[in-house]
């Protein structure tokens, strides 16, 4: 590892140490311009493409169309990048996506206790709390307390799963379908469909219910 | 190595604080990172497993007091220092002085942008038959690697059972290292709750991990 001095450049939280990392984070990507590694257009359209294109409304297509579709359900526990890639309307994933269902029975919850891997073309990035400590180091010990951080209880006799990504394998849950979205569209069911629900965080929408 | 980073099952972290409309970037040099990291690894600068080790290996203090996005930045510029791409002296004068080094794959440029939207492919072709096959009791080894791994602390020493075969794929132990791809079988690996946090835990539960084949043995 370099041996440069971290402690320069953390400890206070205050407006001046945030400046400071601005001000590197853009001497480094001067430095990388002025080298030739990277044209700075091209992270705008990296940015782009991260604020744009992926998102939690992939993954709610994805589940809306388990929830109407019995083969495509089924294909999609077998094999969900294979079954995403049947869906041309939601953009392409990459190998190794698995969907994992939630029954009466059994909740299933994903962490990434050593880092951070998410299901980005599905879900989009991470949010900080998914990221952070709290989450990271209590999901696979104390599942249930972390579902009541999120208001959310199970009933007492539900297994809970909790699945560790600790490979470059990535996980979609797929929640129960709400009731009262009987002959509802896949558009309007993936309206139901929250990011939370995905991870295994929370549940979907139920219909009616302010959002 | 048995860092700050391996997090699962520890205790003092607090609640866990979700955010309201959260934004997707905090600042604008968050989304500035996020780019300079997938366009530096896309065009051959390092792998995503040499990144990550990059991260870990960041004083525990700083890596435990810095956003996620300062993290990134942090390991970038010490990955990009010690492979040479990127020297001390100018990352202090905020200024390229010195000729570039190539990288594997050329200048990353609009045109790499749509490819690296999707995931890089890890699945590799075997090269000897899987061990374990679904149903099989394993135990993950107590092993301590100083080096980067992907087999937590909190299952190490553990008996759990193999429920899926994922594959084979490149290893990030060796890959972080780069120490070539080293293709391993993968595992899904399912441990009871009482097996990893004792009599007390929790009967419902169940947590699995991700384990490739060198970090387990019959149990």
């Amino acid at each position: 590892m370099s041996d440069h001095d971290h402690d320069h450049h953390h400890g206070d939280h205050d407006h001046s140490e945030l400046s400071e990392t601005e001000l590197r984070v853009r001497a480094l990507e001067t430095i990388l311009t002025e080298k030739g590694y990277v044209e700075p257009a091209a992270l705008d359209a990296i940015i782009q493409a991260y604020e744009t294109k992926i998102g939690p409304h992939n993954g709610a297509l994805v589940v809306a169309k388990a929830w109407s579709d019995p083969a495509f359900k089924k294909a999609l526990l077998e094999d969900a990048t294979k079954a995403v890639g049947t869906l041309g309307h939601v953009s392409r994933v990459g190998d190794h996506l698995v969907a994992v269902e939630n029954t009466p029975a059994r909740h299933n919850m994903v962490v990434c206790t050593l880092c951070s891997c998410y299901p980005w073309e599905m879900l989009g990035l991470p949010p900080v709390w998914y990221k952070a400590a709290p989450y990271r180091s209590r999901a696979v010990k104390d599942p249930r307390g972390v579902l009541a951080d999120f208001g959310v209880a199970l009933p007492k006799d539900t297994e809970i799963r909790v699945w560790d990504s600790t490979a470059e394998t990535r996980f979609l849950v797929l929640p129960m379908r709400p009731e009262g979205a009987e002959g509802w569209s896949e558009q309007q069911l993936a309206e139901l469909v929250t990011r939370d629900s995905m991870i295994g965080t929370g549940f979907p929408k139920r219909p009616g219910a302010p959002s | 190595m048995n860092g700050v980073h391996d997090m699962g099952g520890m205790d003092g972290f607090g609640k866990v604080e979700p955010e309201p409309n959260e934004p997707m970037f905090h600042a604008e040099w968050e989304a500035r990172v996020l780019a300079m990291v997938r366009a530096m690894g896309a065009a051959g600068a390092f792998n995503i497993d040499t990144s990550r080790f990059y991260r870990e290996t960041l004083p525990p203090h700083v890596y435990l007091a810095s956003s996620y996005y300062k993290k990134w930045f942090l390991g970038l510029e010490d990955l990009l220092v010690d492979k040479g791409f990127v020297a001390e002296s100018e990352i202090a004068a905020g200024h390229a002085t010195r000729s570039a080094k190539p990288l594997n794959r050329g200048k990353f440029t609009r045109d790499d942008v749509e490819r690296i939207m999707v995931r890089g492919k890890f699945g590799r072709a075997a090269l000897a038959p899987a061990k374990f096959k679904p149903g099989d009791r394993v135990r993950a080894k107590n092993i301590h690697p100083v080096t980067h791994t992907r087999l937590p602390r909190y299952v190490r020493g553990h008996a759990g059972v193999i429920e899926r075969v994922q594959g084979c794929h490149v290893f990030p132990d060796s890959a972080a290292t780069e120490s070539g791809e080293n293709p391993q079988w993968l595992y899904t690996v399912v441990f009871d709750g009482a097996e990893l946090w004792g009599a007390d835990a929790d009967p419902t539960v169940k947590i699995s991990i991700e384990a490739f084949e060198p970090y387990l043995e019959i149990a």
